[in-house]
C-alpha cells in the first residue's frame, strides 16, 4: 500500500498556509520520487497547530505543526515520510492530549479521511447507518432518533425525533428535509468543518431522515460566507449521486432522495428557520409567524424537517451504534455529544467534541490553555452574538442546555468566544444591539426598532447621560424585546446586553470622556 | 476571481433562463448573475421578474435584502473583513480602523480608482485564527495591519 501524507484543505488550514505547504509536500515527493500519496482530508480542529500535516506510519499518523513551505525540505531530511523526529513533530496524533480527551462521534472521520472519497468514507464506518435504516420501517427510525435523545444542535435543543414523527404522521404528496448550514455565530465552524471535512456523514443523515419521514427531496442551505464549504460539498454530492447514493434509487433500495445545495446570501436571519425557508422559496429572509409548525407546512408549503446541521450529521452514528450508545453519553437531559467550539482571545482554539457536563471552565483552561494574549480572562461568550457574556465566577457551569438556562445564558450552536481582561462589556453590549439592528429582518417591531433604540441608550450610558434612568430604560427595553419578538434574533438579543449589565456594571459606569460627553 | 464581464443582457437572459425552472430559483439566479457581471444591473429586475412570476417589486426586495447583492459594480478586489466577537476579541477593531484608514474609504464602499471595495461581514467561520478576512474568495486568519498592508499592497 502507498504510504499516505496528510495536508488539509480545511479554510481555516488554508487561511494560515495550508496550499502552500501542500505544494511545497508536493514538490519535495517529486524531487524525491517517494512511493507516497499526498491527500487533502478536512481539518483535526486543532487550529493553533495548522497548518497540521500528518503522515501514515506502521505505529499509525505522526503529526507536525505548524508547518511553513520552509520547513518542508527540513522535514523531509528529517525523515518525515517514516515519522522522523524534527522539532515540529508532534507524535502520534491520536495521542495529542486535546485530541485523545475528547468523544468524537459526529465528527470521528473529520480530518482523518479524504473528504470526497466514497472508499475513505466506507471504509471508516460510512453507511452503516444507512443500511440499518433501510432495514426499519419509518416509524422504527423515528423511535431510535427519539430513544437517543437527539437535541437540535442549532440552539433551540427542541427533541429532533419529535420534529421527525410530527413531519411523519402528516400525509402529503412532497416532503423536504432541510439542511441549516446557515452557521452564522461568531465563534462557531463546526458545520463549516463538517462540510469541507466529511461532507458524506451529512448526506448519509439527510438520507437517513428522508427515509424516517418520507421525504424524497433535500435541501443544504449553506452560508455564502464559506466558499469553500459550498464547493466541497456540492462535489460530493456529484459523487455521492454518481455512486447512487442520492437519486432515484438510494442505493439500490428503490427508494429515492434528490440533494441540492443552496446558497445563502450574507443575511445572518436565515439561521432562524422560518427565514431560511422563505429564502429558499426565493423570497426576502423574513420570518414566519409559528405555528403553523415548519414539521407541518414548511418549504414550498409542505411537510419539512429542518434541522442544523450538526444533529443531521449525528444520525448517521446514531443510526449505527444505536440509540442506547449515543443516550449514555451526557448528563440530564442534554444527552450524547456536542462539537463545542472555542474560539476568540484563547491559546490553544479548535473543535472539541465531548459529552455534555463538561464544565465551561474545563474547556476555557482545560483545553484551551487559558488566553492567546496571556492576559487573564475577562469573560466568555457562549452560544454566539445572541448568547450571554459569563464572567469567570460563572465558569464552573456544566456544558448542558438546562445548566447554561438556569444561569441566564444558552449553548446555542457550541460556540465559547474567550475575552481578556481589555475587554470593555458596554461596547460588547453595544455591539449586541447594534448588530441586531444590522441583522433584523425587520419584520417584528421590538426587534426592528427596539435594537436601534437599544444602541441609542447604551451610548448615552457610555458617554455618562442620566446613567441611572438609561440603564432603567435600558432593562426595561431588553425585556419588551425578550417579551415581545416573533423570533430568537429580537428575543435573544438582550441577552448579551442583559449578562454584561449584570456581571460587568462597571463597564457601564466608567468615566465619559470629554469627547464622549459631549457627543 | 474571474474576471467580471459587462453587463449584457442577452447572456443574463440565458443565465436566467438556465435556472428558472428549479423550485425557488430567484436566489440562485441573482448569484449566478452576480458571479457573471460583479453585480446585479437593474435592468436584470424586469427579467428575472418574468422568469419566477414575481412582481418586479417582489425581486428589488429580494436584491435590498441579502448583504451580498450589489447593484452597481464592485471593485477589482473585494476584501470581506470579519466584524464578529471572535474576531475583536483578537483586535479587530484596531484592523478595522486601519483598513479604512489604508484604503481611505469606509465598509461598503469602492476605493476611486476602483481598486478595492471594502465589505464588513460577520463572521467567517474562522474563529481561531482571528483576526479573519476573506479576498477575493481566498480566507486569511490571524491578520494583523502589517500582514493587511501586505496583501493589500500584493493586489494588483
Amino acid at each position: 500500500m502507498t504510504r499516505r501524507i496528510f495536508v488539509p484543505r480545511d479554510a481555516a488550514a488554508l487561511s494560515v498556509g495550508a496550499d502552500a505547504v501542500a505544494q511545497a509536500v508536493a514538490a519535495e515527493l517529486g524531487r524525491r520520487r517517494a512511493p507516497c500519496r499526498l491527500v487533502r482530508n478536512g481539518s483535526r480542529g486543532l487550529f493553533w497547530l495548522e497548518p497540521l500535516i500528518e503522515v501514515e506510519t506502521g505505529s499509525g499518523r505522526i503529526a507536525y505543526g505548524p508547518v511553513t513551505p520552509e520547513a518542508v525540505p527540513g522535514l523531509f531530511e528529517a525523515g518525515l515520510l517514516d515519522g522522523g523526529a524534527h522539532p515540529l513533530c508532534l507524535g502520534l496524533t491520536e495521542e495529542i492530549p486535546y485530541l485523545k480527551a475528547q468523544q468524537r462521534l459526529t465528527f470521528a472521520r473529520c480530518g482523518i479521511v479524504d473528504p470526497l472519497s466514497l472508499e475513505d468514507y466506507a471504509e471508516s464506518g460510512g453507511w452503516r447507518g444507512l443500511a440499518k435504516a433501510l432495514a426499519l420501517e419509518p416509524s422504527a427510525i423515528v423511535q431510535v432518533v427519539l430513544d437517543s435523545g437527539l437535541r437540535g444542535r442549532g440552539g433551540a435543543g427542541f427533541p429532533t425525533g419529535i420534529k421527525w414523527r410530527t413531519v411523519l404522521q402528516t400525509p402529503a404528496a412532497q416532503k423536504y428535509i432541510v439542511c441549516n448550514a446557515d452557521e452564522g455565530d461568531s465563534g462557531t465552524f463546526a458545520d463549516r468543518m463538517l462540510l469541507e471535512g466529511d461532507p458524506f456523514c451529512l448526506i448519509e443523515g439527510m438520507i437517513i431522515a428522508g427515509l424516517a419521514v418520507g421525504a424524497t427531496r433535500g435541501y443544504v442551505y449553506i452560508r455564502s460566507e464559506y466558499p469553500h464549504a459550498f464547493a466541497a460539498f456540492s462535489q460530493a454530492i456529484e459523487i455521492a449521486a454518481a455512486a447512487g447514493y442520492l437519486g432515484p434509487s438510494v442505493a439500490g433500495s428503490g427508494r429515492a432522495f434528490e440533494l441540492q445545495a443552496r446558497l445563502g446570501a450574507g443575511a445572518y436571519i436565515c439561521g432562524e428557520e422560518t427565514s431560511l425557508l422563505e429564502s429558499l422559496e426565493g423570497k426576502r429572509g423574513q420570518v414566519r409567524p409559528k405555528p403553523p409548525l415548519p414539521a407541518i407546512a414548511g418549504l414550498f408549503g409542505q411537510p419539512t424537517v429542518i434541522n442544523n446541521l450538526l444533529s443531521l450529521a449525528s444520525v448517521p452514528v446514531i443510526l449505527d451504534r444505536g440509540a442506547a450508545f449515543y443516550r449514555d453519553f451526557g448528563m440530564g437531559r442534554s444527552r450524547g455529544t456536542m462539537p463545542f467550539q472555542l474560539a476568540g482571545n484563547v491559546r490553544y482554539g479548535g473543535l472539541v467534541e465531548t459529552a455534555f457536563g463538561l464544565t465551561l471552565g474545563d474547556l476555557i483552561t482545560g483545553f484551551g490553555g487559558g488566553s492567546a494574549s496571556g492576559r487573564p480572562i475577562r469573560s466568555a461568550q457562549v452560544g454566539g452574538p445572541l448568547g450571554a457574556y459569563f464572567p469567570p465566577t460563572l465558569f464552573d457551569t456544566p456544558l448542558d442546555y438546562e445548566a447554561f438556562a438556569a444561569r441566564r445564558g444558552m449553548l446555542g450552536h457550541g460556540g465559547v468566544v474567550v475575552f481578556d481582561d481589555t475587554v470593555d462589556l458596554a461596547e460588547q453590549a453595544r455591539f449586541a444591539m447594534e448588530f441586531c439592528a444590522a441583522e433584523s429582518c425587520g419584520k417584528c417591531t421590538p426587534c426592528r426598532i427596539g435594537s436601534t433604540r437599544g444602541v441609542e441608550v447604551i451610548d448615552r450610558m457610555i458617554a455618562g447621560v442620566d446613567r441611572a434612568r438609561n440603564r432603567a430604560l435600558l432593562t426595561d427595553l431588553c425585556q419588551l424585546m425578550l417579551d415581545g419578538s416573533l423570533c430568537a434574533l429580537g428575543g435573544l438579543a438582550p441577552y448579551p446586553v442583559l449578562s454584561a449589565l449584570e456581571h460587568f456594571p462597571e463597564d457601564f459606569e466608567k468615566p465619559a470622556s470629554a469627547a464622549q460627553a459631549a457627543a | 476571481m474571474a474576471a467580471a464581464l459587462p453587463w449584457d443582457r442577452i447572456e443574463a437572459q440565458a443565465i436566467i433562463d438556465r435556472l428558472r425552472h428549479q423550485p425557488g430559483a430567484t436566489l440562485p439566479i441573482l448569484h449566478a448573475l452576480q458571479e457573471r457581471f460583479g453585480y446585479v444591473d437593474r435592468d436584470a429586475v424586469p427579467l428575472i421578474a418574468e422568469a419566477v412570476n414575481l412582481s418586479q417589486a417582489e425581486i428589488h426586495g429580494v436584491i435590498s435584502f441579502y448583504h451580498d447583492f450589489r447593484s452597481t459594480p464592485a471593485g477589482r478586489h473585494v476584501i470581506k473583513l470579519c466584524r464578529a466577537e471572535a474576531c475583536q476579541a483578537m483586535g479587530c477593531r484596531a484592523l478595522e480602523a486601519h483598513a479604512r484608514d489604508r484604503l481611505g474609504i469606509g465598509f461598503g464602499e469602492t476605493t476611486p480608482d476602483r481598486r478595492f471595495t471594502l465589505d464588513g461581514v460577520y463572521c467567517l467561520g474562522n474563529c481561531a485564527l482571528g483576526p479573519a478576512a476573506l479576498i477575493d474568495g481566498a480566507l486569511y486568519g490571524r491578520l494583523d495591519t502589517a500582514r493587511f498592508d501586505a496583501l493589500v499592497g500584493a493586489a494588483p
